[in-house]
């Protein structure tokens, strides 16, 4: 009896090994596939679902302008279910199995640092669309998102000239991108004459709902007759808690301001936004720009998504100036050709939705204006200034010990994503 | 001594400031006359000022605004404040709160809104010049609140132009608290201003009175203290710190109960389903989450059909929360529990795959966002008493879930089915043979932990994301809070939840709130070690089913 | 006599060495010596897929020492896979020397970038790969003994030591999300480069990985077989059945106790050191309570108290989840979900047990005259998991 069930056993496990292998042979050679790898459940499926249909919504308007090359372009979406090690798998699914010329996709900075190694190793493309801290640059992976230096410190100088803040509390989740910002801007702040007992940092963990102590803090470090504003890098589901305990401690803009780096509108949508008029955001890019492209944007999304009501926010932006660059760029090679489209993507310059035009710069990094809005009561952002220029990412900060001698250029003859200026070599800081 | 750049920025339009201001107190006092042309000219120019892009151009045209004494400067200010203050082409126009469209210069009603119509610029700190101008202008407001606000708002910007409307309003009120808060506002402006030293040491001990936050801020920034002054505003400032820290820790514990209100709440249903009756409920999470998303969806029907009602939609959720709730409880009792009674284990695993299969249900038909659920107005907001700052939301779910703890005490020791739940738990034979219809009873009491946890969640969609993923953040701590006070005793949950609660806030200032919360999970790993039956563990014959 | 003792007599356990030492062969005969165009090819990716199953199915294997021998529900075994994994990842980091993107010959980058000076005292020692699969063994271990020791001394039993178990994960996961740990945080260890000098992202390191996995796999399995056939084995099912009387004959009922956790943590320990450098990245995630749980329940659908079922459940389910996710994400939890319902109303034995009941119904029906006999290799009887709950 046993022997029989085990057959069927060793056929199951046969069959189902050899349909894993399997998918890769059917391959149709007159499309061209473009990987979406976004996680459709789990934790992150809040924000990230949203790109996916950004995506599908790309390619299908590419695909009624004739496509690419004279080809087809044909999604492959997956998902890697908010699970780290599966996003490495399914990376390498995607390029190995389904043979895509080019990935789309990932949110978190681990995410990002999981497929890292497999993008290098098959040597394949990753557009990676979500503001992060730096400290990186592959040749494989380009960053429309924004560096720090893009986002945090423009934030911090607004506060500085337009509300004369000279106390500040650097409030995050215990993460890297939180760390990060908040090593660059306590440096900066320094530099520019903040003194350490000026200066709040504060971490909290993933999801922390109970911000009593927290807020209250707050209001106690901002009594001490200095205008104080709050850095907020916290993150997703922390933020809804936090900001109903700002609101019920009476905490309103006009006294102690929160500009926060990680709350946009798809956030917004969950919350009662009426007591927190005034706070505010850095992005590079809000739904309430004032252009025709944004305008047109956004009739294309709601439509393409049915739902007259949907928002739109910067990483979905930047998967728009991301898939347009890579269009060009392969348009320019004449080939899908990880190598040749890597080479062509520097340089490669689209309108962005925000009036102006982003450029690949030789570090993967792209150029942008930077943004702040005052949250208003509808759950928009009313934009009190913007960069008159554009403004280039810094990959490697200029305010972190480790980091400020580096520099990226993947252009030849340098070709190299840390190279150190002084000591002449390409590799990292060390001797 | 530091100064607001606030402060800095205004000091130049000061003195017209002054002028214009005492003009406008006439005005508002009432003893206007008809309005003299250099007037409108100047609230012409005023107002072309709200047309520029600069900030500074819109704060001055603030200002000049309210010291233009234009009849209609509040509605004006306060449209800006809200931003329904338009530019119209060379028109300023506001949106008036009952939606109609007016000429800012002559208050004329228009028909409709003029097209081409932009929000004037607005940020924090145009808003802070428009409270600031308001408080001037509302000082003397017929209502007792808005004088109130008033006072409080020139005691925060200090705007020296307002010491003379400040003065006549002292004169004249009536009101005791109105009149306190006039006095340190007045206090307030001696100290920023250029007034004697006596008079600065008697505001000096007004504003140390008041003895809170506010008090010790801006004692701290006072500019250029005589030494007289400086020892005064050192040992106010010691007073108050001394005070302060008082209350600091005054408040850790109350804020202690406050988290331990709703670890209490989040564990009071699991007390039923898993203390009495030993069902391990995994899928209890997504009991408070069912209820969270009956708050929304009433939330949603209020809106929509009937705002007006928005005030009562908790006390409408309760019940429907309870009964929703409480009817999936009984389906997976059912369903699934009852033919697993005795295997604890398997129940655990059999709920844990359900609340998979919940979370995915409730991310299908509402999405994996945020749902946005809003607080009635008295669930909003803060008093303060003494130095605390008590939050409604979060003192009123201290008090529901000692409520809701009473109730279930009640239910569980004064009525029958309180008495045949006890039964059956601690004797299934016994019971039946008695005539008590066990499957009957095994239901209705899953049902009662279920409905619980669903009221659970209408409190907890008050200050927690109502997502998905709520249940599965309080999962973990309600069985904590359930195994360290004692399996099958409500007062060992509610001595547990405090416990934890206090515990983890008393260690938050100290340890961050990370290693707090690791602190105590450790502790409650050795505690049961220590005893395994918890604080308040059951003696007796039940122990050993 | 010892080779009968070894590997014991029954069919299932030869069919199940057979099957995987034959899968084992074949794919990595089919990677390596085929090309790519090859209809018969084993893409790497899907070795690397299979090693991760087989590392999954060697906690399985773990967690039914303890649960469906001794009884022990925890729901915490992902903490001693996790922390295998960590000490594989730090052997790993430190290989990286010289090539992170700071170039610091020591420092893991996380450390440069939050401006660590040097390196901490844990982290010493972890260069040396001896050392380090010394401390893969030896820290889940510990824990796992100290853990025990307490939880087994004070007799916190069933549900409670469940739920204690799921606190102690809890707790760590915690702890390894705070970057002050010094463990990399949120984003954990990654951008492994190689493995005692070999280049990890070669085809035939991943096959070495992949094969490695079947034969600790296979070494686990006999392992616990011989113990669960050995006199120390007969006493832990005593315990799992009968624990009071067990200890009222005179057994030393703690000490059976923790010796088979803290094996049973080192299993665990094992299996994460070798998932770390297939999957290339280890993370806090994996000390979520929901992932102990989920390999619980791929203990209860293979079947519990089996061995070779704790193997197989972790294998399907997992299958299932990696073809699911591609298909249908949506789906995907409500078929986990139901799977767990399912299983454990209508199959308590697992597949390992009801399969073969039902074809032996089939076959019963079809022979009526046919006796029907009862299987050598049956796994425990129906009534065995009760003892659980005592």
């Amino acid at each position: 009896m046993s022997t029989r069930f085990t057959k069927w056993l060793a056929g199951a496990v046969l069959g189902a090994t050899a349909m894993v292998g399997a998918t890769a042979g059917a391959k149709a050679e007159d499309t061209i596939k473009v990987g979406v790898l976004h996680s459709l459940s789990g934790t992150m499926a809040i924000s990230e679902t949203t790109l996916k249909d950004v995506m599908l919504m790309l390619i299908e308007e590419q695909n009624k302008k004739g496509g690419v090359l004279g080809m087809k372009l044909e999604p492959v979406v997956v998902d890697p279910a908010s699970d780290w090690p599966l996003f490495a798998e399914k990376a390498r699914e995607l390029i190995s199995v389904n043979k895509v010329s080019a990935v789309f996709g990932c949110w978190t900075s681990v995410s990002r640092k999981s497929v890292l190694p497999v993008f290098e190793e098959l040597d394949s493309i990753l557009f990676y669309p979500v503001q992060y801290e730096g400290e990186e640059s592959s040749r494989n992976i380009f960053y429309t998102g924004a560096a720090p230096n893009q986002q945090a410190i423009p934030a911090v100088d607004y506060l500085m000239e337009e509300e004369g803040v000279e106390r500040w509390v650097l409030a995050g989740t215990d993460y890297v991108y939180p760390r990060t910002t908040n090593k660059i801007l306590e440096a900066y702040l320094k530099a520019k004459g903040v003194a350490a007992d000026d200066i709040m940092i504060n971490y909290t963990p993933f999801g922390h709902s109970d911000w009593q102590t927290i807020v209250a803090d707050i209001k106690k470090f901002g009594s001490a007759g200095k205008k104080t504003a709050v850095v907020s890098t916290i993150n997703g589901d922390a933020n809804v808690p936090f900001y109903k305990e700002l609101a019920n401690q009476g905490i309103a803009a006009t006294d102690i301001p929160v500009v926060a780096f990680s709350v946009g509108e798809e956030e917004l949508a969950g919350l009662d936004t009426s007591n927190l008029v005034g706070h505010l955001a850095a992005w590079n890019y809000f739904m309430s720009v004032d252009t025709p492209e944004n305008a047109e944007f956004i009739e294309k999304w709601q439509a393409f998504t049915e739902n007259p009501k949907r928002v739109s926010n910067d990483p979905m932006e930047a998967h728009v100036i991301g898939f347009n660059m890579w269009v060009k760029a392969v348009e320019k090679a004449g080939t899908t050709d990880p190598d040749a489209v890597i080479d062509a993507l520097i340089g490669v310059s689209v309108p962005n939705l925000s009036g102006g035009y982003s450029t690949m710069m030789p570090n993967h990094h792209i150029t942008k204006p930077v943004l702040i809005g005052e949250i208003e009561a509808d759950g928009q952002f009313n934009i009190v200034s913007q960069t008159s220029g554009l403004i280039m990412g810094d990959e490697w900060s200029d305010y972190l010990e480790g980091s400020k001698d580096l520099i990226s250029d993947w252009r030849a003859p340098l070709s190299c994503g840390n190279f150190n200026v002084a000591t002449g070599k390409c590799g990292g800081s060390g001797e | 001594m530091m100064r607001s750049l606030f402060l800095r920025c205004l000091r130049p339009l000061a003195a017209p400031v002054l002028a214009a201001v005492m003009a406008a107190a006439f005005v508002l006092a009432g003893l206007m006359a008809a309005a003299p042309a250099a007037r409108a000219d100047a609230a012409g120019d005023a107002l072309a000022l709200f047309a520029s892009k600069s900030y500074d151009d819109i704060e001055k045209g603030i200002a000049d605004l309210a010291a233009s004494g234009h009849p209609q400067a509040i509605d004006i200010l306060s449209a800006l404040g809200d931003r329904r203050l338009h530019v119209a082409g060379d028109a300023i126009v506001f949106e008036d709160a009952a939606g109609t469209w007016h000429d800012a210069l002559t208050g004329a009603a228009l028909d409709g809104e003029p097209a081409g119509a932009k929000a004037v610029r607005a940020n924090n700190r145009i808003r802070r010049a428009v409270d600031a101008a308001l408080g001037q202008l509302t000082l003397m407001s017929a209502d007792a609140g808005k004088r109130y606000d008033a006072a409080l708002s020139v005691f925060k910007s200090r705007d020296q132009a307002s010491l003379p409307l400040v003065r006549s309003a002292l004169e004249t009120e009536q009101d005791g608290k109105v009149k306190r808060a006039l006095q340190q506002a007045l206090a307030a402006l001696t100290l920023y201003g250029d007034a004697d030293e006596t008079a600065k040491l008697e505001a000096i001990d007004v504003i140390a009175d008041m003895g809170n936050q506010d008090a010790l801020a801006t004692l701290v920034g006072v500019p250029e203290p005589t030494p007289a002054m400086a020892e005064a505003i050192s040992s106010a400032q010691d007073a108050i710190e001394s005070s302060l820290a008082i209350w600091s820790g005054v408040q850790s514990v109350y804020y202690g109960i406050s988290l331990g209100s709703v670890l209490l709440l989040a564990a009071i249903g699991l007390a039923i389903t898993f203390g009495v009756m030993g069902v391990i409920n995994m899928a209890h999470g997504e009991m408070v989450m069912i209820g969270a998303y009956t708050t929304f969806m009433v939330q949603e029907v209020i809106r929509n059909s009937a705002p007006f009602l928005f005030d009562y939609s908790l006390a409408i959720a309760l019940p429907l929360a309870f009964l929703v709730a409480g009817a999936v409880g009984v389906a997976i009792e059912r369903g699934i529990i009852r033919f697993l009674y005795g295997r604890p284990l398997e129940t655990l695993l059999a709920t844990f795959g359900l609340s998979l299969v919940l979370q995915q249900a409730v991310r299908t038909i509402f999405g994996p966002t945020n749902r946005e659920v809003g607080n009635p107005s008295w669930m909003s907001g803060a008093f303060d008493l003494g130095g605390l700052t008590l939050t409604y939301n979060r003192m009123w779910i201290i008090v529901f879930a000692f409520v809701v703890l009473a109730i279930l005490m009640v239910v569980l020791r004064r009525t029958a089915f309180g008495l045949q739940m006890r039964a059956v738990t601690q004797n299934r034979r016994m019971a039946g043979s008695m005539g008590i219809r066990t499957n009957w009873v095994d239901s209705l009491t899953f049902g009662l932990g279920s409905g619980v946890a669903g009221i659970a969640g209408v409190a907890l969609s008050q200050i927690d994301n109502v997502s998905p993923n709520l249940g599965q953040g309080y999962i973990i701590d309600s069985f904590m809070v359930v195994v360290f006070g004692g399996v099958g005793n409500l007062w060992g949950t509610l001595v547990g939840a405090l416990t934890l609660g206090i515990t983890n806030k008393l260690l938050e200032p100290v340890a961050g709130a990370v290693l707090g919360k690791i602190i105590v999970l450790v502790a409650l790993v050795l505690f049961i070690q220590r005893k395994p039956r918890g604080l308040f563990p059951q003696k007796g014959r039940a122990v050993e089913r | 006599m010892i080779t009968k003792r070894i590997f014991g007599n029954d069919r299932l356990t030869l069919w199940f060495l057979g099957i995987l030492f034959g899968v084992l062969a074949l794919v990595a005969v089919l990677n390596l010596a085929t090309t790519p165009d090859s209809a018969f090819h084993v893409p790497t990716y899907a070795v690397a897929l299979m090693g991760k199953y087989l590392c999954y199915a060697i906690l399985a294997l773990s967690i039914d020492l303890v649960w469906g021998y001794v009884g022990i529900l925890s729901l915490g075994h992902g903490a001693f896979f996790a922390l295998g994994g960590y000490a594989m990842g730090m052997y790993l980091m430190r290989q990286i020397g010289p090539r992170g993107v700071y170039g610091d010959p020591i420092l893991p980058d996380f450390m440069v970038f939050l401006n660590w000076k040097e390196l901490p005292w844990y982290w010493l020692g972890f260069d040396n790969f001896f050392f380090a699969m010394f401390m893969v063994a030896l820290v889940p271990a510990l824990l796992a003994f100290v853990f025990g020791y307490l939880a087994f001394r004070s007799r916190v039993t069933g549900v409670y030591l469940s739920i204690i178990t799921q606190a102690m994960t809890y707790a760590l996961l915690l702890a390894f999300f705070r970057n002050d740990m010094g463990f990399g945080g949120n984003n954990g260890l990654t951008d492994f480069k190689d493995l005692l000098g070999f280049n990890l992202q070669t085809d035939g390191m991943r096959v070495t990985l992949f094969v490695s996995s079947g034969i600790l796999l296979a070494a686990c399995y006999l392992l616990c077989r011989w113990i669960t056939l050995s006199r120390f084995g007969k006493v832990l099912i005593a315990i799992r059945d009968a624990e009071s009387r067990t200890r009222f004959m005179g057994y030393r009922v703690e000490g059976y106790k923790v010796a088979a956790f803290t094996l049973s943590g080192i299993m665990a320990g094992l299996a994460g050191a070798l998932y770390v450098p297939q999957v290339g990245i280890i993370n806090p995630g994996e000390f979520a309570p929901q992932n102990s749980i989920e390999a619980v329940v791929w203990v209860a659908v293979g079947g519990r108290g089996t061995l070779v079922g704790a193997a197989i459940g972790a294998i399907v389910v997992n299958l299932g989840k990696t073809l699911f996710t591609g298909w249908l994400p949506d789906l995907w939890l409500f078929a986990l979900g139901g799977l767990f319902v399912f299983v454990t109303l209508l199959m308590p034995k697992g597949i390992l047990g009801t399969v073969p009941q039902l074809l032996e119904m089939a076959r019963n029906r079809r022979a009526q005259n046919a006796v029907a006999e009862k299987a050598p290799d049956a796994p425990p009887s129906a009534d065995a998991p009760k003892g659980a709950g005592e």
